[in-house]
């Protein structure tokens, strides 16, 4: 589709160099621009995807080459400005939804390619209205304060006695990938804390602990298994859903594989906290129901023993989605159902049914505190209230 | 869809109007400047629904919804004398065969919703089916009036409740075997009747309870059923053993 | 004035597993493919949810996902002297409906037919003459069981199977059924686990001479990635397997097996609830130009294709053609014309069922085909030579469910309610078990499939009108290898044993089997034949016609590997050899 675009979009005025747009594609993968500014069903980079912050709705723009409600009258200096520090043309300043404190760090010479990228594309009329913001926050000119105090940009110098590989990494993660986006911790006014990717929540979801944590985190975890993880969306300790489930399609599914290397070999290497609560005793009430419940619903697919089974049901056991601190995520799945991801290298796109219907409340929290706490797995208890919240805050049909 | 009767339908239509809302724009995704073509998937992963489920309704208890007072009573009776209250299982109406018979009769089932009902009708060789033009509402609703002028033309006016159970158990012999005629129409034995009733006694003491029978999955436990279970692999080669779970329902009652 | 569409290189009538397979081969061959289907979509965790699957009353008595009598009914009689009419409600078979086809909610018994069930004909007159046959209407199929083996083997691969081989390669193996064709390699996943009813069958099968060996199951044994990628469970012996979405990925079908990949291409499309009214020719008559539709809406709409793959179950392929006016009509009186012609089925009864004190079997743990068999009196695998019959019967023994509704036996001359029959049912379930026989069904000149005078559709079409009984010689069938069952059962020594014999009059009420086959049967002469070897049509050389109304008569076990094995062999045809020169691959 992309291959028909460029072909569909090529000026006649001027020569685009088709390394520079290829280049500029790959640029585009690795910083997901396509996640944010693609509506399900809609045009490729017309924007128009709602984004839940915390603060309000906020709308993605259209970054195609239209000339009315696109990017078409911008520059390449205009481009480079928003996408490093925020600022649009005219004054106008982003919000920080638009990751640019983590874009900050990519090359000129990259975002030049990203650029040529974009503007080869055809341009598709979708005017969007961005700002949905209720006050005071729909002020733009509040993020003038706000980058005032978090946005600290530094270009990535190699840390010294670190492989290629690991600055490479670093630089992904946190430069174009912009993991921490989701995986780290926000403060107050949404910027981003100190425990860089130790898991956060976002628009209903927790976005889990993806440093070397041993239980939360992915300490566990081979390089290799890091890799396949992204590649695939699957491996043999969890599957990708959710908003991740995206990311890997869209995204590091369509990575170079040494670029997943430098990924995985960064995250396996950084520091993570292995604390855990003591699990529940297999005798706690909520552990016998919990464990009844497992029984006569999940262990069709879970297995007996929370094993799961290879590259179609997930793990629980050991699986460290299911130990986060928050267990927004579960309760999400068990009432509403999920889908993986789909790749060209795992295409199978199993999905868990909805459980809304069968489950109340306090069997989804003896379940969800069962399985957080056998096998091995340890994580604080779930309460039905929490399910109640997320059940009455999810949108149904 | 709902087997109940009950009108479950708001769910399913929910789920069908976000389907349409979906398709509609993968359409547009997939087949650009063609016309846009209601459900048509083309170059997507498979369409998955949050929430997309479309589970039967369990029946409301209360009342009833086909039945009218006369014929529950003897519904209530027959469904009694087809599985009587004993030590293996409380009868057919505490089982709730009555209720579930009652709305099947007041749901699709009952309307012959899902089959060919176009004429003509014609009479047909037992090999061929019933070919009547009732539908099993209107069977159980001139069977049973048939059945009640029966009884009161041979029972001194009596109606099929308050007969001895011995009598009642005389009565529905004869409608099996055939001896009592009963005035239907072509192609409607009193007989099939019959048959009609007994398969739908059974149908509600062995279907899952949100239905109306099998409370207290009374029949699965009398029998050893373990229900809505779907995961046996740790016991299929235990041969002759007992399995050692009591059963499921689909709504989760464990019995 | 119907809604003219942008032409596409293939039109598939019908979504199911034909369908899927054609639409997967040949859009990897980079043609723009287009599936019509009738039905809705319908994938594993949005409509075969697990917690509501296992409902008996729902879908396996009401019948939820299958085929509507009220979209779709056919009528039935036994033979020209009676007036057929239309089966209100389908009991004896079960057609299908929506994506997936019957391939949603088949028991998943894999199977391939014998060498000697592709040359019935010629073999058998070889070998006992043709007087022997006289009374049967028997052909070859025009391709030959090593001519497929590797389609078979696609299939298999495909779905994951789980079996064990009985030749490999012309070697025997131990545990496999002896008398299959030779294969290329084992099975890709091990047998399902053995419940104890088949293991007290095959104990008893080998102690009396005979070679029993799991049936080949499309229930998997253990997670497994078919060459697609595409990733399936474990089955779990839920018994919830025919009549049933699976809700646990492990019963191969469309879905689990090649949707996912299929719809992800943006050179296939399939477009549901949609109904094809009919295929329409060129002036000349001799080849499709499109297909007119109804769409969900009701909007008439024709869509033209280069290629049209007529996809649906075997008996509305066929009536597609009679309501297309393509090909001629099978006359019963005359034995001429083609359409309709040798129509077959399974032949049932003669079964065994066997009752014990002191076994329990726990029957709700079952999976479709979790079953064992032994095929010593399958198809032409022991001497007829003194037999007054030929063709034979697949023993076997299995659970595949436990299902309270349907499925409560209670001992001979029980009553069938009140407190005598409570204590029966209460004492019996769960320990009986049944050896039953799975009979070839063999053509003969009486039965046949045509378009039905009087009763019509709800668009005001014709309904098919199926004329069949039980041949004579399939009844002696059955009943000899009914002897040989019960020989099997006695030695088991049940307290009660009863049996079944198989009998005239087929039965459109009680379910037996949803193995139609024939009516646009394959072969290598266009006077006995609808297609050729390639499941061409012999009258329209752009319109394939798959599933198992090519059979020119059915073998004795289950049809889907076959029907799926020439599906793979007609896309090979059509990808190596009709896209480089399109027109008859065969002369007429």
């Amino acid at each position: 589709m992309v291959g028909v675009a460029v072909m569909l979009a090529a000026p006649a005025f001027a020569a685009p160099d088709p390394a520079r747009i290829e280049a500029g594609r790959y640029q585009a993968i690795l910083a997901d621009c396509i996640g944010c500014h693609t509506a399900p069903g809609g045009k490729a980079f017309a924007g128009g995807v709602l984004l839940d912050t915390p603060f309000g709705k906020l709308a993605t723009p259209n970054i195609t080459p239209d000339k009315a409600t696109g990017l078409g009258n911008w520059s390449a200096a205009d481009f480079r400005a928003a996408v490093k520090t925020g600022m649009a043309p005219g004054g106008r300043r982003l919000y920080p939804a638009m990751p640019y404190p983590a874009y900050a760090r990519i090359s000129d010479a990259d975002l030049n390619d990203l650029w040529a990228y974009l503007q080869s594309l055809a341009p598709v009329r979708n005017p969007v209205n961005v700002n949905q913001l209720a006050f005071p926050f729909n002020i733009r000119g509040l993020m003038a304060g706000w980058n005032w105090l978090y946005f600290k940009t530094a270009a990535i110098q190699p840390q010294p006695g670190k492989s290629a590989a690991f600055s490479r990494g670093e630089y992904l993660v946190n430069g174009p990938g912009h993991c921490g986006a989701c995986h780290t911790p926000k403060n107050l006014f949404g910027a981003d804390t100190a425990a860089a990717l130790t898991g956060s929540a976002l628009q209903g979801w927790f976005a889990p602990d993806i440093t070397a944590a041993p239980r939360r985190g992915i300490g566990g975890w081979h390089v290799s298994e890091v890799v396949t993880y992204l590649k695939t969306g699957h491996n043999s300790h969890a599957m990708a859903t959710g908003p991740m489930a995206e990311v890997i399609e869209n995204s590091t599914a369509l990575m170079r594989d040494a670029d997943l290397a430098a990924i995985a070999t960064y995250l396996t290497a950084l520091p993570g906290d292995g604390a855990a609560p003591a699990p529940l005793s297999a005798g706690d009430a909520r552990m016998k129901e919990g464990a009844l419940v497992y029984d006569s619903n999940c262990r069709g697919c879970h297995n007996s023993g929370g094993g799961g089974q290879s590259l179609i049901f997930p793990p629980l056991a050991a699986n460290p989605v299911v130990q986060q601190q928050s267990a927004d995520s579960l309760i999400r799945v068990v009432l509403a159902g999920t889908q993986s991801a789909q790749t060209a290298r795992a295409p199978t796109a199993a999905a868990m049914p909805s459980f809304a219907w069968r489950l109340n409340d306090v069997e989804v929290a003896a379940v969800l505190t069962y399985i957080r706490n056998a096998w091995g797995n340890a994580a604080a208890p779930v309460s039905p209230d929490a399910v109640t919240k997320t059940r009455r805050s999810m949108p149904r049909h | 869809m709902t087997q109940s009767g009950d009108g479950g339908a708001d769910k399913s239509e929910g789920l069908k109007l976000c389907r349409r809302r979906f398709l509609a724009s993968v359409a547009v995704l997939a087949i650009p400047g063609a016309p846009a073509l209601a459900r048509s998937y083309s170059g997507i992963k498979p369409p998955f629904f949050p929430f997309g489920a479309d589970p039967p309704r369990p029946i409301n208890p209360a009342g009833w919804y086909f039945l009218k007072p006369n014929e529950v009573a003897m519904v209530e009776a027959i469904v009694d004398r087809f599985i009587p209250a004993d030590h293996l299982s409380p009868g057919g109406k505490d089982a709730g065969c009555a209720v579930f018979i009652d709305r099947q009769l007041a749901g699709s089932y009952g309307a012959s919703s899902r089959l060919y009902m176009k004429g003509p009708f014609m009479p047909g060789l037992a090999t061929q089916g019933y070919q009547g033009e009732l539908t099993p509402a209107g069977r159980y609703r001139l069977g049973l009036a048939r059945l009640s002028d029966y009884i009161r033309a041979h029972y001194a006016g009596k109606e099929f409740a308050a007969l001895s159970h011995a009598q009642q158990d005389d009565v529905l012999a004869g409608l099996e075997s055939g001896k009592i005629e009963l005035k239907l129409v072509p192609g409607f034995s009193a007989r099939a009747f019959f048959e009609l009733m007994l398969q739908n006694t059974m149908e509600g003491f062995f279907a899952d309870p949100l239905y109306g029978g099998n409370r207290g999955m009374v029949a699965w436990k009398m029998i050893g059923f373990p229900g809505a279970r779907y995961d046996y692999r740790d016991y299929v080669e235990k041969h002759n053993q007992p399995y050692p779970h009591g059963p499921v329902s689909i709504y989760g009652e464990h019995g | 004035m119907a809604k003219l569409l942008p032409r596409k290189d293939v039109v598939i009538m019908g979504l199911g597993w034909t369908g899927s397979i054609l639409g997967q081969e040949l859009t990897a061959a980079g043609l723009d493919v287009l599936a019509i289907e009738r039905g809705p979509w319908r994938d594993t965790a949005n409509d075969f949810n697990i917690g509501y699957m296992p409902d008996e009353l729902r879908y396996a008595i009401r019948k939820d996902l299958f085929l509507k009598p009220a979209d779709e009914a056919m009528t039935m009689r036994n033979n020209v002297s009676q007036t057929a009419l239309p089966m209100r409600d389908y009991g004896s078979f079960l057609p299908g409906a929506g994506v997936g086809g019957a391939g949603v909610h088949w028991n998943g018994q894999c199977w391939r037919y014998d060498p000697s069930d592709f040359i019935a004909k010629s073999h058998l007159t070889q070998r006992y003459g043709a007087r022997k046959i006289a009374e049967l209407q028997l052909q070859d199929w025009g391709v030959t069981f090593d001519e497929i083996e590797h389609c078979y083997d696609r299939y298999e691969y495909l779905c994951g199977t789980s079996g064990k081989a009985g030749v490999i390669k012309g070697q025997v193996q131990q545990g496999g059924n002896p008398f299959e064709g030779s294969r290329s390699r084992e099975y890709p996943n091990p047998p399902l686990k053995r419940p104890y009813c088949a293991s007290l069958f095959e104990e008893a099968a080998r102690n009396l001479g005979l070679h029993p060996f799991p049936t080949p199951a499309a229930n998997l044994s253990r997670p497994y990635v078919n060459p697609l990628g595409v990733a399936m469970g474990e089955c779990t012996y839920c018994g919830y397997c025919e009549r049933f979405g699976c809700a646990n990925y492990s019963k191969s079908t469309p879905q689990t097996t090649i949707l996912p990949v299929l719809i992800r291409k943006r050179n296939f499309e399939v477009r549901t609830e949609c109904e094809v009214m009919k295929i329409n020719l060129h002036p000349d008559g001799k080849t499709a130009k499109s297909v007119t539709y109804l769409d969900e809406k009701g909007v008439e709409c024709e869509q033209p294709g280069d290629l049209i793959l007529l996809c649906g179950y075997g008996l509305m392929n066929v009536r597609m053609l009679f309501l297309s006016g393509i090909g001629k009509p099978y006359d019963p009186k005359t034995g001429q014309g083609t359409l309709g012609r040798n129509y077959c089925y399974q032949t049932g009864g003669g079964g065994a069922t066997l009752y014990f004190d002191d076994k329990r079997f726990n029957p709700f743990m079952g999976a479709g085909a979790l079953i064992s068999s032994a095929h010593d009196f399958n198809g032409d695998n022991f001497d007829h030579a003194h037999l007054d019959f030929v063709g034979g019967a697949s023993i076997s023994s299995g659970q595949t469910n436990g299902r309270p509704i349907s499925g409560r036996p209670t001992p001979p001359g029980t009553p069938r309610w009140g407190s005598q029959w409570k204590a029966a049912t209460a004492a019996t379930y769960g320990h009986v078990m049944s050896i039953g026989g799975s009979g070839s069904s063999y053509a003969i000149r009486g039965n046949y499939l045509d378009l039905d005078p009087t009763y019509t559709d709800r668009h005001g079409r014709p309904l098919l009108r199926i004329t069949f009984d039980f041949p004579d010689n399939d009844i002696r069938m059955q009943n000899w290898v009914g002897a040989q069952v019960e020989k099997i059962a006695r030695s088991l020594n049940p307290k009660i044993l009863t049996t079944g014999k198989a009998s005239k009059g087929w039965n459109a009420v009680p379910y037996q089997s949803t193995h139609n086959t024939g009516g646009a049967v394959m072969g290598a002469d266009p006077k006995t034949s609808v297609v050729n070897r390639y499941l061409q049509s012999w009258d329209v050389s752009n319109l394939f016609v798959l599933g198992a109304s090519a059979f020119p008569q059915n073998a004795a076990v289950n049809p889907t590997g076959t029907v799926c094995a020439l599906a793979y062999w007609a896309a090979e045809a059509i990808r190596d050899r009709y896209i480089k020169s399109p027109g008859a691959l065969v002369p007429a």
